[in-house]
């Protein structure tokens, strides 16, 4: 089921998107994006979103750069439609070779991302991507890291936003575009 | 930098693949990177999957970087994409299966609802090694009733036996080591 316009793609989207209470944990409400990879027109309606966001406001990007493991899922098909680079941004320890890492606190402790040395240029035009924007701890220390880096950040897509989190002030001063806002 | 043929897609992938001799571990990155070497390898995954299981009607990925590939290839194909996680990262109900690593034991993981029984599925990573973890999804897949027609790969480590390891699914991979 193919959608035409920007608001039947993000019905689309919206319809594709499970809402799980108490994961990972009591009081959580998890917000799933599986049955979006599981339906091509859905998917395909997200990165063509996305594309038409990057090309209106930042067309002068030159890498994509995703968060390990959700980012994954839709950074290379907007690189790939954009024509530029997808880079990866993990948990400590899943690169090899040099890489450069920014702490950040879990719920229940300390984590690192990471990213490999010559992963990003100095002046190079990036875009962070991930899945959701929940408290933002995770994407503040990715856009950490791409400061770190010298990188140029451009800003932040989402699919899901969980504005109650307030993870757009985490971020600052980096901007964030989201699909879906709860 | 575009590529036309099969065999000039496949130089563009290779120049691309570190290999580090230490870690015996490989780096895809740089195909990610950049942007004609992923197009290539998604080319040539596509073009295998048409001429051998152009019956496929979905892809499974294993997590983490069978994530990068897996979308894009679904969505070539026309078809559907699901996760297979580290065991506690899907939410719902989800099936499990066990499998050895070097220091211990951990499990793969698919949400219940992922396959339906006697769908068509294609499995999706980014290397096979020792093939512990890919027979863990096979196994997985079988236990969810899917016919699995089987494996796609970028880098087979051919000295590791993981071909042996999976069977009776078999591999296409890529480029081998």
């Amino acid at each position: 089921m193919a959608a035409n316009t920007t608001e039947a793609k993000l019905d689309l989207v919206k319809k594709h998107i499970k809402a799980f209470p108490d994961f990972p944990i009591k009081g959580i409400l998890f917000r799933d994006i599986c049955p979006i990879l599981k339906d091509p027109g859905a998917l395909t309606a997200v990165i063509d979103l996305f594309e038409e966001h990057v090309r209106q406001t930042h067309h002068q990007v030159e890498l994509i750069a995703g968060l390990d493991a959700r980012g994954f899922l839709f950074g290379p098909l907007l690189a790939q439609r954009l024509g530029v680079g997808f880079v990866l941004i993990r948990k400590k320890g899943k690169l090899p070779g040099r890489t450069v890492s920014v702490p950040y606190t879990l719920e229940y402790g300390q984590a690192e991302v990471e990213m490999q040395e010559d992963a990003v240029a100095p002046g190079q035009k990036v875009l962070l991507i991930d899945d959701l924007l929940a408290t933002g701890g995770t994407l503040s220390a990715a856009c950490e890291l791409l400061r770190k880096n010298k990188a140029e950040l451009l800003g932040c897509v989402v699919v899901i936003e969980m504005k109650d989190l307030h993870g757009s002030e985490r971020i600052k001063p980096a901007t964030v575009f989201s699909l879906i806002q709860y």
